[in-house]
């Protein structure tokens, strides 16, 4: 078995998931299946492969290997003057489950 | 009026022509909702109000003998992994339970300002993960036709409405099949844009490089009406593509003779289901005696798209499911004493297993060691997967397969098993790798009377072929025809 017990802890402390004992065994059996299916790409050889993160990353103008200009317009230049608008103050806090009207309230950060 | 197989065309024309009143349409879709929801479990919010009063707007329009707009009066549902503004989305999950959008998603505005009347948002998979509609924190949808057996998902609601005539048309969502797939099992249309050709704003974000909107409707026309409504370039979606966008009504009546259409060997192979087969070979048949040419071609990766796509889909869900942590919107979990408690229970209690499942293996696929041996190594492939498809559109114009290996299935066949409802999906996970676009239509049943689904897939931005072909299909096996 690749994923362990103790993988699944780490991995679910990184993910800020709790995750039950019940969950954990699952969690273990469950991703053990499907990493196990997933090594099925490890019979390609990929080794001279770009990666492609993007649609845009394979069809768009900037590369050597483009073989279409029709995702150019993914590339963009940064606007400096005339940003649009963000949300206001009081419609960004309307959906928070808790505010004091001003900020997010939010329990102890610091546990001393 | 009759709801059934209700178009866009008719129900326009019938409010314009004075036949029925906007209102009174809405009016009898919600008595409709009323009487057969209850067995099916499409619907998970109405929106009556805000239904009534674009119906009323559309009927002063009528009143004062101006002219409807494309989808004036036409009742629609929209898939619950899409911000409507004051009324409530959950994304199909209890962690968004109360959320109510401050703003609509851009694809919903156009539809609306279009004079469609948006009844209410459809039932899918939490967070759109999954295949079978039994992933929705709130309830699971049934399959109009056989209530023992699932609708698909993850767009199963707004394919059911659709089907059970409590929508003209919906819009869903397709990451890895959940437009075409839930299309198939219902037997509706279900077109999947190419990447970019509709604006994503607005849509609850599930894998970014992957995620599309489209429309899930009765007949291809309807499917080309809504497309022509929702695409085209919107500044608040960088990847939205700024390219014109065709008439794909006009585009419909153009001829389909001569047209190179590929069958890839590979969808039609091992696991596929004997009845599903002689349907899609039946289907093929049929479109070389309309005169399209059949070419045999190869999509040698297919095989690797299912555990490709499930380390790149889980991965941006990983990093797009961090947002929803307790402090700006949604469910927080209750009486926790620090904030890093707070996130770890507010996260565990708002979430459901499958999507738990997805934001560990996305985590574990990114982490520090595996990085290169699961996320770096599913890229690569996927370019493999969109060679493919480069290759076969050299010679083809479009590809035809079908959409799912089987008939819709019972609900609960596959729910203990992720890896089997992983493989659902086999047939559309690619469309979505390689960015193209794709449709699945209604090409027979089997014995048991369940839809089987045809997929066509084509370049990308050219989904007037792809429809055209779909078309001329639709009518040519039309029982009037």
């Amino acid at each position: 078995m690749r994923v362990t017990a103790k993988d699944v802890s780490y991995v679910a402390d990184l993910a800020n998931l709790e995750l039950s004992d019940e969950e954990r065994q699952r969690m273990v059996r469950d991703l053990n299946s499907i990493l196990d299916y997933v090594d099925l790409l490890n019979e390609l050889d990929t080794s001279s492969v770009q990666a492609m993160a993007q649609v845009s990353d394979r069809y768009g103008v900037d590369r050597s290997d483009q073989r279409s200009d029709r995702f150019a317009y993914a590339i963009r230049e940064d606007i400096k003057e005339g940003l649009r608008k963000s949300l206001p103050h009081d419609v960004a806090l309307q959906n928070a489950p808790e505010s004091d009207g001003t900020f997010f309230k939010v329990p102890k950060v610091i546990d001393r | 009026m009759n709801l059934n197989s209700l178009t866009i065309d008719a129900a326009r024309s019938a409010v314009q022509d004075r036949k029925v009143t906007a209102t009174t349409l809405a009016e009898e879709f919600y008595t409709e909702i009323q009487k057969d929801d209850p067995r099916i479990g499409a619907y998970l919010i109405l929106s009556k109000d805000r239904a009534l009063e674009q119906a009323g707007r559309m009927d002063q329009l009528v009143s004062r003998g101006e002219k409807l707009p494309p989808l004036g009066g036409v009742p629609i549902g929209i898939k619950d992994v899409l911000t409507t503004r004051g009324v409530r989305t959950t994304a199909g999950s209890k962690i968004l339970g109360n959320y109510i959008p401050p703003c609509d998603c851009t694809a919903v505005s156009r539809l609306e300002a279009a004079g469609a009347v948006f009844l209410g948002k459809t039932n899918c998979d939490e967070f759109a993960m999954g295949s079978s509609n039994e992933n929705s924190a709130w309830h699971p949808v049934r399959n109009p036709r056989d209530p023992s057996r699932v609708p698909g998902g993850s767009s199963g609601g707004s394919a059911a409405a659709v089907a059970a005539d409590m929508a003209v048309v919906a819009l869903g969502s397709d990451t890895g099949g959940s437009i075409r797939q839930p299309a198939s099992f219902c037997g509706v249309v279900g077109l999947m844009p190419t990447y970019g050709r509709v604006s994503r704003y607005g849509l609850v974000a599930f894998a970014s490089s992957l995620d599309h909107i489209g429309p899930i409707t009765k007949t291809v026309k309807d499917a080309a009406i809504v497309l022509r409504t929702i695409a085209g370039h919107d500044s608040m979606d960088s990847t939205s593509a700024d390219l014109p966008v065709p008439d794909y009504v006009a585009e419909l009546e153009k001829p389909v003779q001569g047209l190179k259409i590929g069958v890839a060997k590979e969808y039609l192979g091992e696991g596929l289901d004997r009845e599903v087969r002689y349907a899609v070979e039946a289907a093929i048949q049929k479109l070389e005696s309309l005169g399209c040419k059949i070419v045999e071609i190869s999509l040698p990766h297919t095989k690797y798209a299912i555990p490709t796509y499930y380390i790149v889909a889980t991965a941006e869900a990983s990093s797009n499911l961090a947002r929803f942590d307790g402090v700006r919107y949604g469910y927080r979990a209750r009486d926790a004493r620090t904030l890093s408690e707070m996130y770890r229970r507010t996260r565990d209690e708002g979430f459901g297993a499958e999507v738990k499942r997805r934001i560990m293996l996305g985590t574990y696929a990114l982490s520090a060691g595996y990085y290169d041996a699961y996320y770096l190594k599913a890229q690569k492939v996927r370019t493999l997967i969109a060679r493919d498809f480069e290759e076969a559109f050299s010679k083809v114009d479009a590809i035809v397969t079908p959409t799912c290996p089987t008939a819709a299935f019972k609900l609960g066949e596959k729910a203990e098993n992720p890896l089997a409802m992983y493989l659902a999906d086999i047939y559309t996970v690619t469309a979505d790798l390689a960015g193209i676009p794709g449709i699945s239509i209604p090409c027979g049943q089997t014995r048991e009377n369940l839809p089987i689904g045809l997929q066509i897939l084509g370049r990308h931005f050219d989904e007037a072929t792809v429809l055209r072909v779909a078309h001329a299909y639709e009518q040519a096996v039309a029982p009037s025809a």
